[in-house]
């Protein structure tokens, strides 16, 4: 690969690629994030190339495989560039008919999406619902590029920011600009981005100094950090080399998750090419500014999101939290100064750059800037990733891009913030998405996932299954932490058994706040969120499981039983459906559930077309 | 897939410090399946560190193992949008039918279980992964099939 020495080098090779691309030539675009290759995009890759050879298409067609362009409910996709074409779930013999078509110009009618309201048949992707309402700044740079493939990004405009950064010959004008923005870290805290960069560069000179991107995304339930980093690895890159430059940091070093194995293996890949482009290394571009990034991977443990803890792993050590002061900023990864960002933190800095601040500042709200991705997953009709301005309301997320429940019943609340958050009732869904607004209304922005629960989720059971999961990664230094976590999931554990007492709710709420007032890191600190949130919003289930001993949602098992009523007509599906063999019953006979072989896990209910599965 | 060997990976960590630990443990467990108590005292003699030390260290993340791999790994999603979609009836099912608890393999080595904070494929759930292979939208029975699938093939295997 070709070495840049200069910024006129750079540009003069980005012009070169800009003028060869030919963006009249069909395209097939096919994203091939974790996700779709789960859905099967491998196999309709291979069609695809196959299809283009044996037709002798090549130069004709061309074929672009990218990360995930968010609509996890559709894929596998495919979507046709110029015309933006968008065709959902196809199978191998329809990729075949795909590639015939695009070469003719012409668009298979029946294979197109259904609007599930109207029946209307939606051709391109920016027309449906899911999409039109999103602004991606972000996630529509993962349609775009190849991310195994630097030329690919350099001709959308790659590391053209970087290159403007290092024009301006003063790394001040970075920092500036990135105040300016009003950017708040990703990550979910919300900490002014361009206000920890200040602080960083003016740590004393002559001390080495650290960045560092955190991809170890924990939070369950959210995954737009895998996203990005699988379908755009260049631009966390550049990202990090902005910031190196704007701080006067020589290393940096990306904290992945070792769950995300394709990530890791783009990482790895566009770190190598940016080395041998001289984009990143010693004396880049020729201006003598020198940046590396060290890949390190993450072992697996919730705690070391928090900057101390993923330091102290960084360093090979247990990743259990420090108090703070000193923060990072003044002693980091070997005590030397450090920064540390989220994600998509760093995926906004080159937008911010290119666009200039007050361009970027002009999306989302006043405090609040720029756009957010957030997973919207659950009980969903559509499931994925959506980009949206900061400041948009619940309900928009919800019902208009979400296209509301994915079954008959009601959507009932959105849990935000992973294990640190809360759950938001519907009658708030008019909230603003922003940091304030949430942490107000006692959840908190967090990394992004959106997780929407209907009337069949239970809120005692998803207060205990955070508690659970929580319990389990508190690393055990804060002793309130520890037991504290520990001693609320039992008590939720009892009252799910039906073993509650009135008396359990204000011992509930006292633990709560010990917790959060006693607790060093932001783990234990936030670790009563989803107890709290739910207690305010839906004392009522609590009750009803205490008073009662009722799960109104059919999901506490001690609770609940199953039983068969009088709309069964014999069909059977159940007595297949039953993984334990506890249903009998002649065909076109009702059927009967034996209690004691029953495991309750709902199998019967799920496959039966008849209501005739009765939970009480 | 024939292994490189624990003194080959800590060949390629040579006067390697105690930032190397984690990723020396990590390459140990890929290559081996688990970490056994010859490959951590070894590592200990490497890095002139107790094997006290590592085993805290190994023990504090969820992702090391000390029980060998089974032929199928079963790795059941327990993410949120995994949860509220049902993956604990389907974790459930898998114990009982399978008589492991997350972190064990059976006897004869065929199966082994673990459990998973998120794999980050939500809009697959309940998800299962296996050997590696996405498994999306799963339930306790299409579960329970796969495993007797797998039971089945290995019988045949095993009379043809």
């Amino acid at each position: 690969m070709l070495k840049l020495k200069s910024l006129d080098d750079f540009r003069t090779l980005q012009d070169r690629l800009r003028t060869g691309r030919d963006s009249d030539i069909p395209t097939i675009v096919i994203p091939a994030g974790t996700c779709g290759q789960a859905s099967g995009a491998s196999d309709i890759i291979r069609v695809a190339k196959r299809e283009i050879l044996a037709k002798e298409l090549t130069g004709k067609v061309k074929l672009r495989i990218t990360g995930c362009h968010g609509f996890c409910q559709i894929e596998p996709s495919v979507l046709i560039e110029p015309a933006r074409t968008v065709y959902p779930n196809v199978g191998l013999k329809e990729m075949a008919r795909i590639v015939e078509a695009v070469a003719k110009g012409e668009v298979l009618t029946d294979l197109l999406l259904k609007d599930p309201q109207t029946g209307e048949q939606i051709e391109k992707q920016d027309d449906l619902p899911f999409f039109s309402k999103q602004v991606r700044t972000l996630l529509d740079r993962n349609e775009k590029v190849d991310p195994i493939r630097v030329y690919n990004y350099l001709e959308h405009g790659g590391y053209s920011s970087l290159v403007k950064a290092l024009d301006k010959r003063n790394p001040a004008w970075v920092i500036e600009q990135v105040k300016a923005s009003g950017l708040r870290g990703r990550g979910g805290a919300g900490f002014p981005t361009g206000l920890k960069w200040e602080m960083l560069a003016k740590q004393p000179n002559g001390r080495e100094k650290f960045l560092v991107c955190n991809a170890d995304e924990g939070d369950p339930g959210a995954y737009m950090d895998r996203s990005v980093l699988e379908g755009n690895p260049h631009s966390i890159i550049e990202g990090m080399l902005i910031g190196a430059y704007g701080t006067g940091s020589k290393h940096g070093v990306i904290y992945v998750r070792n769950e995300y194995p394709l990530a890791i293996k783009h990482l790895i890949i566009a770190l190598r090419q940016a080395s041998e482009l001289s984009l990143l290394g010693e004396n880049i571009l020729g201006t003598g500014f020198s940046f590396d990034i060290q890949i390190v991977r993450g072992a697996g443990a919730f705690v070391c999101g928090e900057e101390t803890a993923l330091i102290r792993s960084i360093e090979g050590k247990m990743g259990e939290p420090r108090q703070r002061p000193p923060f990072p900023i003044q002693k980091g990864i070997d005590g030397k100064p450090t920064a540390i960002n989220n994600v998509e933190t760093w995926a906004n800095i080159p937008v911010i750059i290119d666009s200039e601040a007050e361009a970027f500042a002009k999306t989302g709200t006043k405090n609040n800037s720029g756009t957010k991705i957030f997973s919207l997953v659950g009980k969903i009709r559509n499931t994925g990733l959506v980009e949206v301005p900061m400041g948009i309301t619940i309900e928009e997320i919800v019902y208009d891009i979400g296209g509301g429940p994915s079954g008959k019943a009601k959507i009932k609340a959105v849990q935000t913030g992973g294990p640190s958050g809360g759950c938001i009732p519907a009658d708030k869904f008019d909230l603003a998405v922003d940091y304030d607004s949430l942490t107000e209304a006692g959840s908190i922005m967090g990394s992004g996932g959106m997780i929407v629960m209907d009337e069949n989720t239970c809120m005692v059971d998803v207060a205990k299954y955070f508690m659970n999961f929580l319990k389990d990664e508190s690393c055990g230094k804060c002793f309130t932490c520890r037991k504290g976590t520990q001693r609320m999931y039992e008590i939720l554990d009892d009252i799910s058994a039906g073993k509650g007492t009135p008396e359990h709710l204000d011992l509930l709420e006292e633990l709560a706040v010990v917790v959060r007032d006693t607790t060093m890191c932001g783990l234990g600190q936030t670790a009563p969120n989803p107890v709290l949130s739910t207690l305010r919003y839906f004392r009522d289930e609590y009750l009803e499981h205490i008073e009662n001993k009722r799960c109104p949602a059919g999901v506490c098992r001690e609770l609940i039983h199953y039983s068969i009523n009088e709309n069964c007509v014999g069909c059977q599906a159940c007595v297949k459906a039953c993984p334990e063999g506890a249903i009998t019953g002649e065909k076109k006979q009702p059927h009967t559930i034996d209690a004691d072989k029953c495991i309750k896990c709902g199998a019967c209910r799920s496959v039966c077309k008849f209501e005739a599965v009765d939970v009480t | 897939m024939a292994e490189t060997g624990i003194e080959t990976i800590l060949q390629e960590h040579p006067s390697a410090g105690r930032d190397s630990l984690i990723p020396i443990l990590q390459e140990i467990q890929e290559d081996q399946g688990y970490l056994s108590t010859e490959a951590v005292t070894r590592v200990g003699e490497h890095l002139n560190l107790p094997a006290s030390k590592i085993y805290g260290v190994a023990t504090f993340y969820n992702q090391f193992r000390f029980q060998p791999k089974g032929k199928y790994h079963i790795t059941i999603c327990r993410g949120t949008a995994c949860h509220v979609k049902g993956s604990g009836n389907v974790l459930d099912m898998a114990m009982k039918r399978l008589k492991l608890e997350p972190g064990q393999t059976t006897r004869d080595r065929l199966f082994s279980l673990e459990t998973v904070a998120c794999m980050g494929a939500c809009g697959l759930a309940p998800v299962v992964n296996i050997n590696g292979e996405f498994y999306a939208k799963i339930t306790p029975q299409k579960l329970a099939r796969i495993i007797e699938q797998f039971r089945e093939e290995e019988s045949t295997n095993a009379e043809g």
